[in-house]
């Protein structure tokens, strides 16, 4: 029985998401595989010659394989911060749960500092240069565990408050150090947790733009949201190359969301409301 | 747990010794690369303010910079666009968050891919998404344009027109970020009870009525997190801006962030560290005051 209120609003609906969520990824889609001529009128019409794979080619040689090099830095960046993220803010949640100290408080107001306040740019720079390591891959890391490092903790230390606390006394009777209790008894029990947290914080730093800008420049370290800012100059006469170029670093985005829709959304809107 | 008298004694004493089990030390990494790359800087922020310098020297000025700031019209138009883009975007992502939530929460077919329809620009590069928008808004050529202008409108000069610039760019933010909006949103309706809105039908409620007596009330938590981390992200949003106008015509749509990200280039470091301190203050005036009293409600 198809109830004709339903499906009416249920058109609606899907025509408003067509036109208001699909046509600007299809238009995306489409110039991407046009040919240079047809792409410059900027329109929705279907591909009269198909060249997805001359451009994909294009996008990936210009500029000397800059996108490769762009993809290795990229992904170096993201998997070494989000490491470092996962096992550093999973430790302060954990004692912060755990033990009542006096550092509590002060904890709890820097860690909501880190989630508002703007980065002081130039103070940064300035520090960077004073440890000597300005313009390096690992200062990036570190300054995106800097940046993220409080939306973690707010994940574990409520996922902490979750696990019983008879689970760490029976740890410890069975002779467990705090290191063994951390990393052997409570680190697996927290991979639901653990997922939410790669995945949210992998999203947020490959797409990171400002940060790299300010903190990583020159063609050597340059990072995939990177590309397609220096290529915006290099292609405003080919937007067949350009709408490619967005192609390809929003199909990694595709491919994850389709896999981890779930821990996407629990995490962006709990790591939101604790917030 | 307090039944047997002598096992309270016993757990306390454990207590107490059960605190090295969880060590302070644990607190150093995290503590160690924040406070060097977020903390220190961020203080000394505050003194850099006050210096002139440049690649080349480095002297204490006191407030000039800051005087600068409010004296030239075009530092001052970026302040006043960064109010004007964060009330508008977060506004924006709030009144049509709550009307996406709704619908989307009502009865029709295959919800769960309408959300994530509405979903997925939340994690496309924004850059990506400026571009994109930056050619659908070409006044002649544009896809938007070329729309409007087949249902007989003559579409407005999108990021051309010097006082439409901030908007435009507004408009793509609140489209970029309503899908988190609408799924804090949809969190907060899920909290309500059911037996209100019965209550409710049996009274005789409009759904016009269930909504403001009802809905909207109660979803007051879910409103509240919305308009804070909307209202944040607005004040300090940068990406956006740049990749669809680089703060122009001229510099008619530049907010703080893209003021101190050409003082910095133009080499002016203590002009745009006095930039971040009050962007730094901005938000704190005015998002902590919003943040504190939208909370208070929430109980």
């Amino acid at each position: 029985m198809i109830a004709p209120r339903k499906l009416t609003v249920s058109v609606l609906a899907y025509s408003g998401a067509l036109l208001f969520f699909v046509v600007p990824f299809l238009f995306i889609g489409l110039t991407a595989v046009k040919s240079r001529q047809q792409a410059s009128l900027l329109d929705l019409s279907w591909p009269t010659q198909w060249q997805l794979w001359e451009n994909l080619t294009a996008v990936i040689e210009a500029r000397d394989y800059m996108m490769i090099q762009a993809f290795i830095n990229s992904a170096i960046i993201t998997v070494a911060s989000v490491t470092l993220i996962v096992v550093f803010s999973a430790m302060v949640g954990f004692v912060l749960n755990r033990r009542k100290t006096s550092w509590n408080k002060m904890i709890g107001f820097l860690v909501l500092s880190g989630l508002m306040i703007p980065p002081a740019i130039v103070p940064t720079i300035w520090m960077l240069q004073q440890l000597g390591i300005f313009r390096t891959l690992h200062s990036m890391v570190l300054i995106e565990v800097a940046y993220n490092i409080s939306f973690g903790i707010i994940l574990y230390r409520a996922f902490f408050s979750t696990i019983p606390r008879d689970l760490d006394e029976a740890a410890i009777m069975d002779g467990a150090g705090p290191l063994t209790l951390f990393f052997k008894v409570m680190m697996p029990l927290l991979k639901p947790v653990t997922v939410t947290c790669i995945v949210v914080q992998s999203v947020v730093i490959f797409n990171d733009f400002v940060h790299p800008l300010y903190y990583l420049p020159g063609d050597d370290n340059v990072t995939i949201q990177l590309t397609l800012y220096n290529f915006q100059s290099m292609f405003n006469t080919a937007y067949n190359l350009l709408f490619m170029n967005i192609l390809v670093i929003t199909v990694p985005m595709l491919i994850v969301f389709l896999i981890f829709n779930r821990q996407i959304v629990s995490g962006m809107t709990s790591g939101a409301i604790k917030g | 747990m307090n039944r047997h008298k002598p096992d309270v004694r016993i757990r306390k004493t454990k207590s107490v010794s059960i605190q090295s089990y969880y060590p302070m030390w644990f607190f150093l990494p995290a503590g160690m690369i924040y406070g060097l790359m977020f903390l220190v800087p961020t203080v000394a922020s505050f003194y850099f303010s006050m210096t002139h310098w440049t690649l080349f020297d480095q002297r204490f000025i006191g407030l000039d910079n800051y005087r600068e700031f409010f004296n030239e019209p075009f530092l001052l138009k970026g302040l006043i666009n960064t109010f004007l883009f964060g009330f508008t975007t977060s506004a924006g992502k709030v009144v049509l968050g709550m009307a996406l939530a709704v619908l989307l929460t009502s009865n029709i077919y295959f919800r769960g891919l309408l959300r994530s329809m509405v979903f997925f620009p939340v994690l496309v590069s924004t850059i990506g998404i400026g571009i994109t928008f930056t050619m659908l808004m070409d006044p002649n050529s544009g896809l938007i344009n070329q729309a409007l202008a087949a249902i007989g409108v003559d579409g407005p000069r999108w990021l051309i027109d010097p006082d439409l610039a901030i908007f435009s760019v507004a408009l793509v933010e609140i489209w970029r970020g309503v899908g988190l909006a609408t799924l804090i949103m949809i969190a907060g309706l899920a909290a309500i009870p059911t037996d209100f809105y019965e209550a409710a039908r049996l009274d005789g409620a409009t759904a016009w009525q269930q909504f403001w007596r009802i809905t909207l009330p109660l979803s007051r938590p879910a409103i509240a997190t919305v308009t804070t981390l909307s209202l944040i992200d607005g004040l300090r949003t940068f990406d956006l801006v740049w990749a669809m106008t680089r703060g122009g015509p001229g510099f008619a749509s530049d907010v703080l962030a893209s003021v101190i990200y050409k003082q910095y280039q133009a080499g002016f470091y203590g002009l745009s560290t006095a930039g971040n301190v009050i962007l730094f203050v901005v938000i704190a005036v005015v998002a902590l005051p919003i943040v504190a009293y939208l909370n208070r409600e929430e109980r």
